[in-house]
């Protein structure tokens, strides 16, 4: 296994040993302890000393099923902490296969605004790096260039990129990832991560895997044994069987649960409900597509290997695909956060947002701050459309939104901003749900709802059912214990969505467990796993508190400990005390 | 006594013909029916429901219903 680094300041790269330290990480591990270790806490994000590391789960490149996931890590512009964003693509597979257990790119070009590529391929025994221009791609629309990079290299290779958000510094920019299709749908997207890689005057890793030696197992059998399990609890569960819940309706099949617990933030969370929520659901997307491709269509997946297969497409009335795919996360923000229930806008909104490489959560937060400081109506979906234009053309407007939510509130001069370190908030209303709310305010990474998953017990009865509006010390005790697991599974290479049958099956979580003893050679128990994940977060933790964030950064914004949420007429009443113990007791 | 009830996701087969998504439809139920019984009276088999709440909070199975209640039922659903 190597460690690549490339050094953007002359364009020199080299190949390293892993040192002892690294080499039972990956994924989020990795990134996480490589910044914790080289990268100064009080640095610029966008400056020289930042670094921007990619690495694949531990389990990636291996059958495992649902296991292709890359992470990223640096210094987040958006939040001033670390930052590890994840996405499903062939990238992680590709990457794991020439055994590079980590790319680390550093350093800063001398001359601004010019940008290239690395183009990673197999050279006989090792990897090697050529440095190629990229100016002929600036400033262009992400599907053109992706198109363009296929052209070139052909179908085989894998494709990290950034788009104009990333190249004009947005803090909401993030970093795309080609889909099974070769089109730039997959995002690393939160923490502003794609104006660090452009900063760096990177503007994409272009990935050629092939004549790769491939993964190197401790014991295969006992890591073929650990994924046949997990394979079939995966297979049986009724959310990530074929045809369950994710395969048929997506990840859009939350609209209406949320919405129906009164937890569903509407119009820059001014309500617990939606009126038009129906009409963005999941439901409504198989029922559309039903009516206008005249047949089913079930999902497909993002990333090789995976058996859940939870991407949708949007298909307009004349038969023509919209955009592939509209997550949950990207329909609420753009769409009941927005005030808009028109789900071929949304989609349009979504393509927008992949062409230009921005945030959908961040973008959506961003625009409804703009409707709820009265720069235009709540439901003007031609208006939110418009906005997004002016983000990707860098005009001065879209400059302020392309900020983040924090920096739009801040310019119209809004106490309603729905951030936690700068953060923009997720698709579940921490004050209807308050196990969601101690991960948003707690978590290392800001506002986020993949870091500390209470919504499976609080909402879906998975893994036991909790009271979502009970505001005790219990929770704590949960978004500590989901924030622990969630750091070791963001290091597997696993998708988050198998949380669910290993929580429900318990051979599908033994089976995990027998993988990554297979993988490396260890001898962890579940609990020593999970243990494990939460030495992960003490080093992020670390980073953090070095960079100068404090408990008082752990907190649910103000206005939502005065203002009352309806249906539940709801404020945030989790204590002080309480948001201090899931890390004063980790 | 009569309610609403709303079917979501692989449930809505069990919801009268033409019953768009999240419409609530009327049910009559003999008074003080938990929330189990409703469930069998639409025919749905229990294992296939997961969560059902009433008036926006979840409830178990044995929860008796009240005239005018609400109730949303979802088999297993997540992701994120």
């Amino acid at each position: 296994m190597w460690m690549l680094r490339i050094d953007m300041t002359d364009r020199s790269y080299k190949l390293e040993e892993v040192a002892e330290r690294y080499q039972k990480l990956g994924g989020r591990g990795l990134t996480s302890t490589l910044i914790h270790d080289e990268v100064d806490p009080t640095c610029h994000p966008l400056g020289p000393n930042n670094k921007l590391v990619f690495s694949a789960g531990i389990l990636s490149g291996t059958p495992s099923p649902s296991s292709s996931r890359i992470s990223i890590g640096g210094k987040s512009p958006l939040t001033g902490g670390i930052k590890e964003s994840n996405s499903g693509a062939g990238f992680a597979p590709a990457l794991a296969r020439m055994r590079v257990k980590a790319v680390v790119v550093e350093g800063q070009p001398a001359e601004k605004g010019a940008y290239w590529m690395v183009h990673l391929t197999w050279d006989g025994d090792k990897p090697a790096v050529e440095f190629l221009p990229a100016a002929e791609y600036v400033g262009e629309d992400l599907y053109v260039s992706y198109a363009k990079l296929y052209e070139r290299f052909g179908k085989r290779v894998h494709v990290a990129g950034v788009g104009k958000a990333g190249e004009l510094g947005y803090r909401n920019s993030g970093v795309a990832f080609d889909d099974m299709r070769h089109k730039p749908t997959r995002f690393s997207g939160r923490g502003g991560l794609g104006a660090v890689m452009a900063s760096k005057g990177l503007k994409f890793v272009v990935l050629n895997s092939e004549g790769a030696p491939g993964v190197e197992y401790a014991d295969k059998e006992l890591f073929m044994q650990g994924a046949k399990k997990l394979r079939a609890a995966l297979g049986e569960h009724a959310l990530t069987k074929p045809q369950g819940a994710l395969n048929t309706y997506g990840t859009c099949v939350l609209v209406n649960i949320i919405n129906e617990a009164g937890a569903f933030p509407t119009r820059n969370f001014r309500t617990g409900r939606f009126a038009g929520a129906a009409k963005i659901s999941g439901e409504a997307i198989f029922e559309n597509n039903k009516q206008r491709m005249g047949k089913e269509i079930y999902n497909h997946a993002c990333s090789p290997g995976c058996v859940i297969q939870c991407s949708n497409t949007i298909y307009a009335e004349n038969g023509e695909e919209i955009v592939s795919c509209v997550e949950y996360e990207s329909d609420w923000a753009l769409g009941a956060n927005c005030g808009i229930d028109d789900l071929d806008a949304i989609a349009k909104m979504v393509k927008l947002c992949n062409a230009y490489s921005l945030d959908t959560i961040e973008t959506g937060d961003a625009i409804a701050v703009a409707m709820d400081s009265g720069l235009l109506e709540f439901g003007d979906a031609e208006g939110a459309i418009a906005l997004i234009e002016q983000m990707g053309h860098g005009e001065p407007l879209g400059r302020i939104l392309g900020g983040g939510t924090q920096a739009t509130a801040d310019a119209f001069g809004n106490p309603r901003s729905p951030a936690v370190k700068g953060q923009g908030m997720p698709a579940y209303e921490p004050r209807a749900i308050k196990g969601i709310g101690v991960t948003y305010a707690t978590s290392t990474m800001g506002a986020d709802h993949t870091a500390g998953y209470t919504i499976a017990p609080e909402i879906a009865g998975s893994g036991g059912k909790v009271d979502p509006l009970l505001a005790d010390a219990s929770k704590a005790d949960l978004s500590r214990a989901f924030q622990k697991t969630t750091a070791m599974l963001d290091s597997t290479g696993h998708c988050l969505f198998i949380s669910f049958a290993i929580l429900d099956i318990p051979s599908g979580f033994e089976g995990m467990i027998e993988e990554l003893n297979g993988m490396l050679g260890t001898h962890y128990t579940g609990d020593e796993a999970v243990a494990w994940g939460g030495e992960i977060l003490k080093v992020e933790r670390a980073f953090n508190e070095a960079a100068g964030l404090t408990p008082v950064d752990d907190r649910l914004p103000e206005f939502m400990k005065y203002e009352q949420l309806p249906p539940h007429d709801v404020v945030a009443d989790v204590s002080d005390e309480i948001m201090d113990q899931v890390y004063g007791e980790l | 006594m009569r309610i609403q009830v709303k079917l979501y996701a692989s449930l809505q087969r069990y919801a009268p013909e033409g019953t768009a998504i999240g419409q609530p439809f009327a049910v009559e139920l003999p008074e003080q029916s938990s929330i189990a019984v409703l469930i069998i009276h639409l025919g749905i088999r229990p294992r296939e429901t997961k969560v059902a709440f009433v008036d926006g909070r979840a409830r178990a199975a044995i929860y008796r219903l009240q005239p005018g209640d609400e109730v949303g039922i979802f088999p297993p659903v997540g992701g994120g």
